[in-house]
């Protein structure tokens, strides 16, 4: 690796010596003066109380904030010349060394155009309490928000319309979350538990029940055009002995079928009414 | 019974205008729209998720695939984000630094080309496609020439860049560049003053500063809608501050506006590569590393840093435990998602024709929109 330190040569003759690791910063400065720092300072004095701890890191001002208190925070941020929501970011601190407390932290970074300088709010939370949403302030906070709760089940009260964005809806899990596996998870066996076995994930026909059973769509199967769908996949097997459909735990909505599992041969047997559309 | 008027439509996920697998499913009355809905995820590859699971000069072959026709400034950010954290931003050495800038430049340009041959293409002009990629051939013929790769460069790592430049790069740049304005004035030419484009383009998809600001949109949709705001500008990162450049913005914030911000951007990339070869040409052969440890461990805590890429400003959130060689999380602020996130409130009320020229006028890469 010649990019590194050549042995034997003195280091810093050359280039100025990088400091190694901790960053030649002035002694950290304490919350209070922290909180008095005149880019923050403004905002802070509105909203004082709901500040329950500062720090800063390579010039970067962070504020913990109380969660049930985030939106007035902003807001005053916002008057303050905060105009621009950067970013929203969620952590899960659940394996972080040492970490004691709630398990997930929400980062906003907020910029300022007229001091050019961002700031950092963060909340701590937990599975179960939800974050205010800060959708009213800032329009763009509603797909962060959504990414969020889709990677890490955060949840955001307020918020108009939290669904998933990234992952498909009935998906089971979060996968940003320190205890989600990076090979990822069988999707078929833990949307559908009782169907399908672990690790075994859907195919044609291992169910033993009609496709109508195994979706969570309890709704009419339409058939569109007069392809013979229940031909493909499903047509040769053989029937097996059905248990009674069960409801599946978590049930979120309306979802599509898992695309290997082909309609059962008996619903599409009988023909249907063609009520796709009205004619006249 | 035909009283009913309005009609939901899927618009992809394939489509070949929706430049990849972005789905709109648009309410619409006719041909107008009512409202529509972008749904993304199609390409989702988890790679925030595969951050956590590798070492830092691991990840910036990953970055490269999020943008993947803006590769170097996807690695800029990220290894600008991993200085920033260890404290070596000063430390890079100037060559590293003005070639860094030179290949983000590139990257501009060659990322702004093919945004103008697809959104024309789009609208209907096939003639502009064929002389952008002439050009964005050139800058990829470049890039092989530095790094070996075309579109995925991986070319840059913590604390400097990977390889010297190889002998008559720079002559093949300035080449480049010399040609590079006459090459825009025929671009230009095609389509400024064109009745058909103008047609199309303006007062579609009018964003005022307000607005703008309050979706998050950054890049090119920002400073066509008035804003003048550039990273480069606003917090200047490597060897900004001794270019010259301009910041072009656009006055009615329409996508006729944010055409002219983009080509008079690749002009102002071009004006900065010109200044960049007498610059390299001083500094001394080969010293492209800071002398930094050879595992790279930052210290514990966070941080946030950004760059203007060419789709407006890609962020990098690293947490650090301080302990490992990889993040704790690693959380990828992308232009084209914030910026996509504006498309309903830009296409209510226009054309379904015009939605193709919304989308292309925003200038999204789906593979950053869901990383």
């Amino acid at each position: 690796m010649s990019e590194l330190t050549p042995p034997g040569s003195p280091p810093p003759a050359t280039t100025p010596p990088a400091a190694p690791a901790a960053p030649a910063a002035p002694p950290a400065r304490s919350v209070d003066e922290l909180k008095r720092d005149p880019l923050v300072a403004a905002a802070v004095s509105r909203i004082d109380d709901a500040i329950l701890g500062a720090k800063e890191l390579v010039g970067e001002i962070t504020l913990f904030i109380d969660r049930d208190r985030i939106v007035e925070v902003c807001r005053a941020f916002k008057d303050d010349g905060f105009v621009y929501l950067v970013d929203l970011a969620g952590v899960d601190y659940s394996k972080y060394p040492g970490h004691t407390g709630l398990r997930f932290s929400v980062a906003y970074t907020l910029y300022s155009f007229q001091k050019n300088a961002r700031v950092r709010l963060r909340v701590w939370t937990d599975e179960n309490g939800p974050v205010p949403s800060v959708t009213p302030v800032w329009k763009t906070a509603n797909w962060h928000e959504r990414e969020t709760f889709d990677m890490l089940g955060i949840t955001f009260s307020g918020h108009p319309n939290l669904e998933r964005i990234l992952m498909w809806e009935g998906f089971n899990g979060y996968p940003l979350r320190k205890d989600f596996p990076i090979r990822g998870i069988d999707t078929g066996a833990r949307i559908y538990p009782e169907v399908f076995p672990e690790g075994g994930g859907p195919k044609p026909g291992s169910t033993g029940k009609p496709a109508a059973d195994v979706n969570l769509y309890k709704g009419e199967w339409k058939r569109y055009g007069t392809w013979p769908a229940a031909q493909i996949g499903g047509g040769a097997k053989p029937a097996a002995p059905k248990p009674a459909p069960k409801p599946v735990a978590a049930a979120t909505g309306a979802v599509a079928a898992p695309a290997t599992v082909a309609p059962a041969p008996e619903a599409g047997a009988a023909p249907q009414a063609d009520d796709d559309e009205e004619v006249n | 019974m035909f009283d009913v008027h309005e009609m939901e439509v899927n618009f992809g996920p394939q489509h070949p205008s929706t430049h990849g697998v972005l789905r709109v499913l648009l309410k619409i009355d006719g041909e107008r729209i009512i409202d529509a809905k972008p749904i993304i995820g199609y390409l989702h590859r988890g790679t925030e998720k595969l951050f956590e699971h590798m070492a830092y000069p691991q990840c910036i072959p990953h970055t490269d695939r999020m943008d993947y026709v803006a590769s170097a400034t996807n690695n800029l950010g990220f290894v600008e984000t991993v200085e920033k954290l260890m404290g070596i931003s000063k430390s890079i050495p100037r060559r590293a630094q003005l070639m860094r800038v030179m290949l983000s430049e590139l990257q501009r340009i060659s990322s702004h080309l093919l945004w103008l041959a697809t959104h024309a293409i789009d609208i209907g002009a096939m003639t502009p496609f064929f002389y952008t990629f002439r050009e964005r051939e050139q800058i990829l013929d470049l890039f092989e020439e530095y790094c070996g790769a075309r579109l995925t460069l991986n070319c840059m790592r913590i604390g400097g860049m990977p390889d010297d430049l190889p002998h008559g790069w720079l002559d093949d740049l300035e080449e480049f560049c010399g040609k590079f304005d006459a090459a825009i004035d025929e671009y230009e030419s095609l389509l400024t003053t064109n009745r058909i484009w103008k047609r199309r383009t303006v007062g579609i998809g009018v964003l005022s500063p307000e607005e703008a600001i309050e979706w998050g949109i950054t890049g090119p949709p920002l400073r066509g809608s008035g804003v003048e705001w550039d990273l480069r500008r606003a917090q200047p990162y490597e060897c900004y501050p001794d270019l010259e450049f301009d910041v072009p913005t656009g006055i009615n914030g329409d996508t006729y506006d944010r055409y002219l911000v983009r080509m008079v951007e690749m002009r102002q990339s071009n004006r900065i590569l010109k200044q960049c070869i007498p610059l390299v040409k001083q500094t001394p052969a080969g010293d492209i590393k800071a002398k930094i440890s050879k595992v790279i461990r930052p210290p514990e805590g966070e941080v946030y840093h950004s760059i203007e890429s060419p789709k407006g400003e890609i962020g990098y959130y690293i947490v650090s435990d301080g302990k490992t060689q990889n993040a704790y999380r690693c959380h990828v602020r992308p232009p084209s998602f914030v910026n996509l996130q504006a498309l309903p409130a830009m296409a209510k009320g226009h054309l379904v024709s015009d939605l193709v020229a919304l989308i292309g006028t925003i200038d999204i890469v789906l593979g950053e929109v869901d990383r």
